[in-house]
C-alpha cells in the first residue's frame, strides 16, 4: 500500500476540491505574512505574487505552458483560475455595485479604452522599431501585443505575421497583465486609484481582465467591479482596431 | 434559497457571454466584446429590482455574495496558472514592451482623470 500514490490519486481526481484546499493554504499563510507587516502590504497581493511565483516554479519545472497547473497533480487549479470561474466571480463583484457611478462613467470610459488601446499600440509599435523590426506588420503585432496577449496573435494571425514575431506579441502582453498584478498596489496612490472613476479609467487603460482584476483586488475589492466593466471591452475593441485602423494609419506613416 | 441567486448570476453571465459573441460577430472580430460587461449590467439591474421588489430575498443574495467572496482566492489561482516562464523568456522586447506599455498607462490615470474632473474621495496627494 503505497500512501503517497493513493494521495496523488484522491488529489488528481478531485482536482477541483483539492484547489480549493490549496488556495485556502497559501491565503491563509500569505495573509499571515501581511499581519507580520502590520498590514502595510495587503494580504491578497502578497497572494497574487505567490501566486504568480508558484507559476514560474510549475511552469520551469515541466516546461509547461500553465504556469502551476502545468503539474498534473495540481490540474485543478487550472479550472478554479480558468477563465469560466474568473468572469463568473468578477461579474458576482457587480452585485452592490452602484449604478449611478457607472453612469456618470460612460464617457470616461469610452475614452480610457481608446486612449489605453492607442497608447499601448504605439508603445509596442516604436519598441518593435527601436528592436530592428522594421517592417509594418511586425511593428504592428508587436504593438497589439503590448494591447493584451489575444489582441496580439489575432492581430499576427489577420496581418500573416512571422511566427517568432506572433510569440513576442503573446510574450508582451502576458508581461503586461503580471506587471499590472504586481505594480498596482503599489502605484495606487501616485495614481490615484480610490474611487470608481479612476478605478474605470484604470481598466480601459490597461485592459487586461487578470491584470486588471488582480491589481484592483489588491488595492481595494470594492472598485473591482468598475475596472473589470471597461476592461471587458478592451480586447475585443483592440481586435477591431489593431489590424484595421492602426495598421492603416502605421503603414501610411512607415511608407 | 441560495441556489435562486446562483442561477439569477448564472443567467446575467450565460446571457452577457452570449451577447458579447453576437456583438464580436458584427463588427467582424474573433473575440467576446464586452460579454462580462453586459453580464455586470443585468446583474445590477435585477438584482436591484429583485430587492425593491422583494422576490430576490436574503437567502438567495447569499448565493450571489459568495461568488464575490470567492473571487480573491479565484484571482489567486488565476494568478498561478499564467505562464510567467514565457513572459521572462519572451527575451527584451517583450518584457521592455510589455513594462513601457504599463508605465504609459499608468500615467494617463492622473490626466484622464483631470480632464474628466477628479472626483477622488481622498483627493490625490501631491
Amino acid at each position: 500500500m503505497n500512501l503517497l500514490d493513493m494521495f496523488t490519486k484522491v488529489a488528481t481526481k478531485n482536482g477541483l476540491v483539492f484547489a480549493f484546499l490549496l488556495i485556502g493554504v497559501i491565503t491563509l499563510i500569505t495573509y499571515k505574512i501581511s499581519a507580520m507587516t502590520k498590514g502595510k502590504v495587503h494580504g491578497s497581493a502578497i497572494a497574487i505574487f505567490a501566486g504568480l511565483v508558484l507559476a514560474y516554479i510549475g511552469g520551469a519545472t515541466t516546461g509547461g505552458s500553465k504556469g502551476l497547473a502545468s503539474i498534473p497533480l495540481f490540474a485543478g487549479v487550472g479550472l478554479m483560475g480558468g477563465g469560466m470561474f474568473r468572469d463568473f466571480a468578477i461579474v458576482s463583484t457587480a452585485f452592490g455595485a452602484d449604478l449611478r457611478e457607472i453612469k456618470k462613467c460612460g464617457i470616461v470610459g469610452v475614452f480610457s479604452l481608446l486612449m489605453g488601446i492607442i497608447s499601448s499600440f504605439i508603445v509596442g509599435c516604436v519598441m518593435a522599431y527601436m528592436f530592428g523590426y522594421k517592417d509594418t506588420v511586425s511593428m504592428v503585432t508587436v504593438g497589439a501585443g503590448v494591447c493584451t496577449f489575444v489582441v496580439g496573435p489575432v492581430t499576427g494571425a489577420a496581418l500573416g505575421a512571422a511566427s517568432d514575431v506572433i510569440a513576442i506579441s503573446i510574450a508582451a502582453g502576458v508581461v503586461k497583465s503580471v506587471a499590472v498584478m504586481i505594480v498596482t498596489p503599489f502605484v495606487k496612490n501616485i495614481v490615484g486609484l480610490d474611487n470608481p472613476q479612476s478605478a474605470m479609467i484604470f481598466g480601459g487603460l490597461m485592459g487586461t481582465s487578470s491584470g486588471t482584476a488582480a491589481g484592483l483586488a489588491a488595492v481595494d475589492p470594492k472598485l473591482v467591479p468598475y475596472g473589470a466593466m471597461t476592461a471587458t471591452f478592451y480586447t475585443g475593441l483592440g481586435c477591431l482596431l489593431c489590424p484595421s485602423i492602426l495598421y492603416l494609419a502605421t503603414k501610411a506613416i512607415m511608407g | 434559497m441560495a441556489i435562486y441567486g446562483v442561477a439569477l448570476l448564472a443567467a446575467c453571465y450565460i446571457v452577457g457571454i452570449f451577447l458579447g459573441d453576437i456583438f464580436g460577430a458584427l463588427v467582424g472580430v474573433k473575440a467576446n466584446v464586452g460579454g462580462v460587461g453586459f453580464a455586470m449590467l443585468f446583474l445590477i439591474l435585477l438584482t436591484n429590482k429583485g430587492i425593491d421588489a422583494g422576490w430576490l430575498d436574503k437567502k438567495s443574495q447569499s448565493g450571489i455574495s459568495f461568488w464575490s467572496a470567492m473571487y480573491i482566492p479565484i484571482v489567486v489561482a488565476m494568478s498561478s496558472i499564467q505562464n510567467v516562464v514565457a513572459a521572462l523568456r519572451g527575451g527584451p522586447l517583450a518584457i521592455g514592451g510589455g513594462l513601457v506599455g504599463v508605465a504609459v498607462a499608468f500615467a494617463f490615470i492622473p490626466i484622464i482623470n483631470k480632464i474628466f474632473g477628479n472626483k477622488s474621495k481622498q483627493g490625490v496627494k501631491p
